[in-house]
């Protein structure tokens, strides 16, 4: 059984579960603020086209989670707005 | 088939460069029809960055063309209480090497000569303009003058504007099957898929259709498709500031090579998505996604800005410019179909030409002076190449 960490708690998952199947099972209903407004976003479409259900996932910002599976030793963070206002502070400052 | 009304003028294309024949004509007094097979901004428009451009003129009639235009954009937001997104960035056109650079120098003094604000920067000044710029780049120009808008916008809110004086009908998904013409030539109506309109003036404003429009009145235009694509990124905090281009990007718009170039435009938008060209493809109306294309366009970017090679890409886009045979637009009455104005064959810079294309049109009809020579634009210069 696949073990991920959402936002530094470990869970135990069933192997073959996207990474929304994941989440809404451990109760989650949303897991991204917006990047207008800070309003919650979780599954909604559920099939990869609204872009609705993004999530950090391993350092990476805008992963959508109803189309990615679970891997042992994900790590699943809440996301904020884009995702990438503290990856790309202090890039291109030398 | 029915006669549906007599207007003073129908303009064909709804698009940007229609919106502002309509918009100009609209105040000048004129009773207008606008017509479109699609809907409001469908082709070209819909299919650009929005670019309002002086930095990739070459001096001469285009470039007094556009600093005419970049002026009346202003007052057309102005007078239409909504900005339509527009946003004086100003551009940045960068050289890989100190070679280009030299180039890139001469050609920036050249403009300024003309009437372009342009300044000289080095990779100190370049990377306080753009952070995130590639540390190799040895600097460019800086154009502020420069800008962008939604396109689409900028048209259905000139279109909805000039609806508003009660002077205009707008047919959207509406097709024009002919152009009427008396036993002299003279232009007295049109045949639509919605009935057939009386009027003494055609202004074709279909773009990259523009040709076929002509046609439809018994002259020749020679304007053809040039197919470019779009990259979408994800939305990203503010990251790339200006419009940013490299220097080969005027060799390319210039170029009458029919093969694939590609040149790296990279850009911001007010959403966040960062938007990445430029193709030109001389393919006729092939639509078809081609991933080598969007694969070169990418490599491009990542080489001026490095920190879009983590950043995942939405979508593409892609559409046709509407280019002709010295690139210059088409802009004025066609002595050869009297009562047929042309106002198409922008190629890429529809969006930035569109305001004064609206301008001079409207000036022409109302029989006053253009405030630009429009020979160098007539319908007419072809018929010496051809011959």
């Amino acid at each position: 059984m696949p073990e991920i960490t959402v936002d530094g708690e470990r869970r135990q998952v069933d192997g073959g579960m996207t990474i929304a199947a994941a989440l809404i099972s451990g109760g989650e209903r949303s897991w991204r603020d917006t990047r207008n407004g800070d309003r919650p976003r979780g599954m909604f479409c559920g099939i990869g086209v609204c872009f609705d259900c993004l999530v950090m996932l391993n350092g990476t910002p805008n992963v959508r989670a109803c189309i990615t599976l679970v891997e042992d030793g994900d790590v699943v963070t809440r996301q904020s707005g884009t995702g990438w206002t503290e990856l790309l502070e202090g890039v291109g400052d030398e | 088939m029915m006669m549906k009304s007599s207007r003073d003028a129908v303009v064909v294309g709804a698009g940007v460069v229609g919106a502002a024949c309509v918009h100009y004509l609209v105040r000048a007094g004129f009773d207008v029809t606008v017509i479109d097979r699609g809907s409001v901004g469908a082709g070209t428009t819909g299919a650009g960055e929005g670019n309002i451009l002086v930095s990739d003129k070459i001096p001469g009639p285009e470039l007094d063309l556009a600093l005419l235009s970049r002026q009346l954009w202003f007052d057309l937001i102005d007078e239409l209480g909504q900005s339509a997104e527009l946003d004086p960035k100003g551009g940045i056109v960068i050289a890989h090497d100190d070679e280009t650079l030299s180039h890139l120098r001469r050609f920036a003094a050249e403009q300024r000569d003309a009437g372009v604000i342009a300044h000289d920067v080095d990779p100190l000044q370049l990377r306080d303009l753009e952070p995130h710029v590639a540390a190799d780049i040895p600097g460019g120009i800086h154009y502020p003058q420069d800008m962008q808008t939604q396109p689409m916008l900028a048209a259905a809110h000139l279109i909805s504007n000039a609806q508003r004086s009660g002077r205009l009908e707008v047919l959207t998904e509406t097709e024009v099957l002919g152009i009427t013409r008396d036993e002299s030539g003279v232009v007295t109506g049109v045949n639509t898929t919605a009935g057939s309109i009386a009027t003494p003036i055609v202004v074709n404003a279909a773009g990259t259709w523009g040709g076929q429009i002509a046609a439809l009145a018994g002259v020749d235009l020679p304007i053809w498709p040039r197919r470019g694509f779009i990259l979408v990124t994800e939305p990203l905090p503010a990251t790339v500031h200006h419009k940013v281009y490299a220097a080969d990007y005027v060799a390319n718009v210039a170029s009458d090579d029919s093969g694939l170039e590609t040149s790296a435009v990279i850009e911001g938008t007010r959403g966040g998505t960062v938007l990445i060209g430029a193709s030109r493809e001389r393919v006729g109306f092939d639509s078809t996604l081609d991933h080598e294309v969007l694969a070169r366009l990418a490599q491009q970017a990542i080489a001026v800005f490095p920190v879009l090679g983590d950043v995942s890409l939405l979508r593409s886009y892609g559409g046709f410019r509407p280019y002709t045979p010295d690139h210059l637009p088409v802009i004025g009455p066609d002595p050869r179909a009297p009562g047929l104005v042309h106002a198409c064959g922008h190629e890429g810079a529809g969006v930035g030409l569109s305001a004064a294309t609206g301008h001079l049109i409207a000036q022409v009809l109302t029989d006053r002076t253009p405030d630009l020579p429009l020979d160098v634009f007539s319908p007419d210069r072809f018929e010496a190449v051809h011959a």
